[in-house]
């Protein structure tokens, strides 16, 4: 009670901080704190909010562009670093929908850069003040805005080609003036005689289609910029025209290592919006569930990240125990990667009988592997020369990227969402948040291989005691959001993932948005790997971890 | 030769599936005739081909996990010689394209093909791949990578389980095996560039273009 | 000298072909043609073991790796390499338009022509040795050097950065495992007293170098498998290929039969070094003897001297594919720092070492001449 009392205390003095700032804000309580501002007053506030002694709200949660028809606007959501249940949403509007211009805030996030360059592709919104103003997942020849509402999806308008064009290493930027004069302009983003090496799209060690443009001074990278959008689905529009069961088999091709948990996040949103009774049972398959899709997506992650050292065993061996969480998946319910688990309301399947021997077979046997691993690979020299104060993130910086997850974590930031937010049965069991404060690629790996046995903790607990019962609320098979804003985040083997719907009240959502953990991993991608080896490149970015559709969306 | 007569190790003619559209092509093949030493020299030469297909896994999502998963202990791919996984174009035999092709993507996918050394073969794995699967209706996802690229061999599932990967490439396997090396004879690919248009111009593009000397 | 039988040695076969050459051709021509056959028997040797290694290879790695390996060609996959070969024969050759021509079609040649010179020189097993050299050591080291050439003339013609990055390491990493490599063979010359192959095996009847140096030939033997293996790209040290950071490194431009020259010289190389280790330290093809025991002797005599050859070598290239597939790869700087911070120092004290232990008869035939003595 007496942490609700506190929680209420700071946000009023953040209500009056705002007030004196911005008189005419609009705040109001709805799920979260939120406060509408004019696009002038934006930055000053969130100036305000970024500086406030108290209680700095310094993690940017997630940054939404949108178009409420009328308007064009960015929903901000703010969190603290030090508390993640505090959070406030601004949200602002410019009316201009022929050159929409509003502020910057890359001065205080670091995590803006990318995003903002991503609301400038999809809905045609830039920045004032921003550096780098490209578009981040389209190309620069792409024309429209797609997520805007007007947007005609044409086949002819943006035609499929495959003749490739030169990339222009022009950052455009409009920059504003002491006297507040607004002046466009062209920076290079490499020197005109920097080697550059294009690491990606097709490499085999981007985990995906990530495409690193690297200026390499011999071996050392001067510069790393980050291309993106190489499978952007558009994902988020998609969603708009679909009913928000529909949308849940989306969720699970984003981050399709985490892909039951990504979805999980979406039912919970729904569930809370339409004010969804979850069973019990459900709950606890669900739980489950998580924690063994966590195992396999940090397994994966190891043994992609030992695979990038060259340490090709390794990876094989964790392939190897990671199927056995998948057979135990394709027994529950057929799929091995996505499994269509679950659904608004609990799961679609029950458990089969021998679920909880598989389980507890596969406990034991984990816990041997992991003792392996750290034989095998952990103490290796040469895998701690590669790894120790390698790619050091400190946690500052870890804050102001918004890197969470394991990752977040090994920098000495505790962000577990599972211990902020309980969501599920994370409030029920006892586990231990692994932290770390080395901020190396060591720190990041030992993290992973921890919460592996963390994971196993949890379902350790949980295993014995699934109740009987339904696994499934009655749900009508179109359901009606209220109108409104909705956000949940789960923690997923990335990270944060957040989930953004805005309703009308309709049968689909108005807006759907993705806080996507790897975006933020690979926003930070070419601070950790400046001044580093070329090697270490590919291994800095296999531990951070990153998989690049749920970058792309 | 008869579809019969191509023998996979452990997995008897009758347990394909399409065997007739593989006898039309044998039958088309025969018509034209062709010597008996050239005929055994073809055999040799697509035997090799068929037992050495090295893969070249053009990933882009979640098709790619399997593809590993495939790639690893528990499956195997090693079996059919296919592990030998190369990295650079030029020296694989295969294109698996497991995941979905965007518009961005859509020139380095053709870039990468072209790069490739003849004979090349291309391997949709994957809705995505096949048709745009569940993002058929994106405005930035590509309807099928057979608009860009020849394909061969179709692998359904979303993602496909390893299991019909390998059923994929095996008959793949069965493919090449009725080819001619000597008359240049291939089994006619699903290819449909239609809809690729010049980017400047606005006119479509010949698909015999050789697109590397642009 | 040898008073054991022979009954599997190839020796009378030779002596049989010798005859008949001598008998049926004149004097000018038996030398050319003697000289033709031994080149295609070793050319044919040198295409099978290439691919008898590289399926060897597969099936280690997948036995290491918890899987199958190749399973389907033949009994236990064994004539998987067979498809490889004529699949990568007929494969097209891709000519690179900004590639620089000459060098670019020069460079697999170079590769290939060092590993076949120095794969000549190897005493394979009595009598089975093309040209016994009193310098025999030292051209192994000269030709097999030549390869290097070939790497950076790749990475340099192919006109792609991967390549070009590949090939810097691969000079860098080359020149400073070579001078290990060197100082460590330099080690046993001293040993030995002699740089003929046949000299030093010799020398090995009652005692390997390996021990009979005790100490200081057991740190070049560890030093030079460490460089060896260095020299040949081969992982902990593959960076020069690197292919989860340079796809393919040097050689990925390459297609079709010059791919090929790069992939079969590769293992090659690795045979190479583990055979030079195998006669250098290990005896070579010299069966194991004890001094005294005739009969043991005898039936060591039963196993033909290149069964006994290959076996060395064989058990040095387990070791070696040992290595490879449990280590994770060595970043440049530690690879270099490794050479040049730790492997030449102790090379250089270690070879003053042995010459102090030769000089002063501290080896094991000096020691106890009744049990190693020549």
């Amino acid at each position: 009670m007496n942490n609700r009392d506190e929680t209420d205390k700071t946000m009023m003095d953040i209500t009056q901080i705002i007030q004196r700032i911005a008189p005419d804000a609009q705040i109001e309580e709805r799920q979260k704190l939120t406060v509408t501002v004019k696009p002038g007053q934006l930055h000053r506030v969130v100036e305000a909010l970024y500086r406030n002694e108290e209680l700095p709200f310094d993690y940017l949660v997630s940054l939404t562009g949108m178009d409420w028809g009328e308007t064009l606007g960015v929903i901000y959501q703010f969190s603290s670093s030090a508390d993640l249940t505090q959070e406030v949403v601004i949200m602002t509007a410019t009316a201009d929908r022929e050159n929409p211009l509003l502020y910057s805030i890359t001065d205080f996030y670091e995590t803006a850069h990318l995003n903002e360059r991503e609301v400038y592709a999809l809905f045609g919104i830039r920045f004032i003040n921003n550096p780098d103003m490209r578009r981040f997942l389209l190309n620069d020849q792409w024309k429209g805005f797609p997520f805007r509402k007007d947007y005609k999806h044409d086949a002819g308008l943006n035609p499929v080609t495959v003749i490739s064009s030169e990339i222009v290493d022009l950052a455009p930027c409009i920059r504003e003036t002491a006297g507040g004069k607004l002046i466009e302009e062209n920076n290079p983003v490499f020197d005109a005689e920097d080697y550059i090496v294009n690491i990606g799209p097709q490499h085999p060690s981007t985990h995906g289609v990530m495409h690193f443009r690297t200026s390499l001074d011999g071996e050392i990278v001067k510069k790393v910029d980050v291309h993106s959008g190489y499978i952007h689905r558009g994902i988020e529009k998609l969603c708009e025209s679909m009913t928000y069961p529909q949308m849940l088999h989306l969720t699970d091709r984003l981050d399709y290592l985490s892909a039951n948990i990504n979805r999980h996040a979406l039912c919970i949103c729904i569930e809370k919006a339409a004010e969804i009774e979850v069973p019990e049972r459900a709950l606890y398959i669900r739980t489950i569930m998580d924690e063994l899709q966590r195992i396999s997506s940090h397994l994966l992650a190891w043994a992609t990240h030992c695979n990038d050292l060259g340490a090709t065993t390794a990876f094989i061996y964790g392939m190897r125990e990671r199927e056995h969480i998948l057979d135990i998946f394709d027994k529950t319910c057929g799929g091995r990667l996505i499994i269509n688990q679950n659904v608004v309301g609990g799961v679609m399947f029950d458990l089969y009988p021998d679920f909880q021997k598989d389980v507890k077979a596969f406990i034991p046997y984990m816990r041997g592997r992991l003792k392996e691993y750290d034989n095998f690979f952990s103490h290796n020299a040469i895998a701690l020369g590669r790894m120790v104060h390698i790619g050091l993130l400190s946690r500052e910086d870890a804050i102001s990227y918004g890197v969470t997850g394991p990752a977040g974590r090994a920098s000495g930031w505790s962000c577990d969402v599972r211990r902020y937010k309980p969501y599920a049965l994370y409030d029920r069991v006892e586990f231990k948040e692994i932290v770390r404060t080395e901020g190396d690629s060591y720190a990041r790996y030992l993290n992973r291989l921890n919460e592996i046995a963390e994971s196993l903790h949890i379902i350790e607990q949980l295993i014995d005691n699934i109740p009987s019962g339904e696994i499934c609320a009655k749900v009508k098979p179109i359901i009606r959001v209220p109108a409104g804003q909705f956000f949940q985040s789960v923690e997923t083997g990335k990270g944060e993932f957040g989930v953004f719907i805005e309703s009308n009240g309709d049968k689909n959502p108005y807006r759907v948005k993705f806080r996507s953990p790897s975006l933020s991993a690979v926003s930070v991608i070419p601070l950790i790997c400046k001044g580093a080896f070329l090697s270490d490149l590919i291994g800095i970015t296999g531990s951070m971890d990153f998989v690049i559709p749920d970058i792309d969306r | 030769m008869e579809v019969r007569d191509i023998k996979i190790k452990a997995f008897p003619a009758e347990e394909f599936k399409d065997n007739e559209t593989l006898q039309q092509y044998i039958d088309a093949f025969k018509k034209e005739g062709g010597s008996v030493i050239v005929g055994k020299l073809d055999q040799l030469i697509d035997w090799g081909r068929a037992n050495s297909l090295w893969p070249l896994a053009f990933a882009t999502s979640c098709c790619g996990i399997e593809f590993m998963a495939a790639a690893s202990a528990h499956y195997d791919l090693s079996r059919f010689g296919m592990e030998v996984t190369r990295n650079s174009p030029r020296q694989a035999d295969v294109m698996v394209v497991a995941g979905t092709i965007v518009n961005k993507m859509a020139p380095l996918l053709r870039r990468v093909y072209d790069q490739m050394a003849e004979p090349k073969y291309v391997v949709a794995m994957g809705a995505c791949a096949i048709s745009g699967g569940p993002f058929k209706n994106s405005y930035n996802v590509i309807q099928g990578v057979d608009r860009i690229v020849p394909v061969d061999v179709f692998i359904p599932g979303c993602p496909p389980r390893p299991e019909s990967l390998f059923y994929g490439l095996l008959q793949l396997q069965r493919k090449v095996r009725i080819e001619r090396f000597f008359g240049n004879k291939r089994i006619k690919r699903n290819y449909r560039p239609e809809t690729l248009i010049h980017p400047e111009t606005g006119e479509s593009i010949d698909p015999q273009i050789d697109f590397d000397n642009e | 000298m040898l008073i054991y039988s022979q009954p599997l040695e190839l020796t009378k076969l030779l002596a049989a072909i010798d005859n008949f050459l001598q008998g049926h051709l004149s004097p000018g021509w038996a030398v050319p043609v003697k000289g033709i056959l031994v080149g295609i028997l070793l050319l044919a040797a040198y295409a099978i073991i290439a691919l008898a290694l590289i399926y060897i290879e597969r099936k280690v790695a997948a036995f290491f790796q918890a899987r199958l390996g190749p399973n389907r060609l033949g009994k236990y996959g064994t004539i998987q390499s067979l498809a490889d070969m004529i699949k990568i024969l007929i494969k097209e050759v891709i000519h690179i338009r900004k590639a620089d021509k000459l060098l670019f079609y020069a460079a697999p040649f170079f590769v290939i022509v060092a590993s076949v010179l120095a794969f000549g020189a190897l005493p394979f097993g009595i009598n089975l040795h093309a040209l016994d050299f009193n310098i025999g050591v030292f051209y192994l080291l000269a030709v097999s050097s030549l390869g290097i050439i070939g790497i950076l003339l790749a990475g340099w013609s192919s006109n792609n950065k991967y390549s070009m990055i590949g090939a810097m390491r691969s000079g860098a990493q080359f020149i400073s495992y070579e001078l290990s490599a060197g100082f460590s063979l330099m080690t046993i010359v001293v040993l030995s007293g002699s740089m003929q192959f046949s000299e030093i095996i010799e020398g090995q009847r009652y005692c390997w170098n390996l021990f009979n140096g005790h100490l200081p030939a057991m740190i070049a033997f560890v030093i030079y498998l460490i460089s060896g293996h260095a020299e040949t790209n081969r992982g902990p040290f593959d960076l020069p290929e690197a292919e989860s950071e340079l796809t393919a490194g040097y050689h990925t431009e390459y297609s079709g039969l010059q791919f090929s020259f790069f992939y079969l010289s590769e293992y090659l190389n690795m045979f190479i070094v583990a055979a030079v280790a195998a006669t250098v330290f290990l005896g070579g093809w010299m069966p194991v003897q004890i001094k005294g025991w005739e009969a043991f002797n005898q039936v060591m005599w039963y196993i033909p001297s290149w069964a006994w050859f290959f076996g060395k070598a064989g058990l040095l290239m387990f070791f070696s594919l040992w290595v490879r597939w449990s280590f994770p790869r060595l970043r440049i700087d530690l690879l270099l720092n490794l050479e040049w911070k730790y492997l030449l120092p102790i090379n250089l004290a270690n070879l003053l070492v042995m010459v102090v232990i030769v000089l002063s008869g501290f080896t094991l035939t000096d020691l106890f001449p009744a049990l190693f003595g020549k």
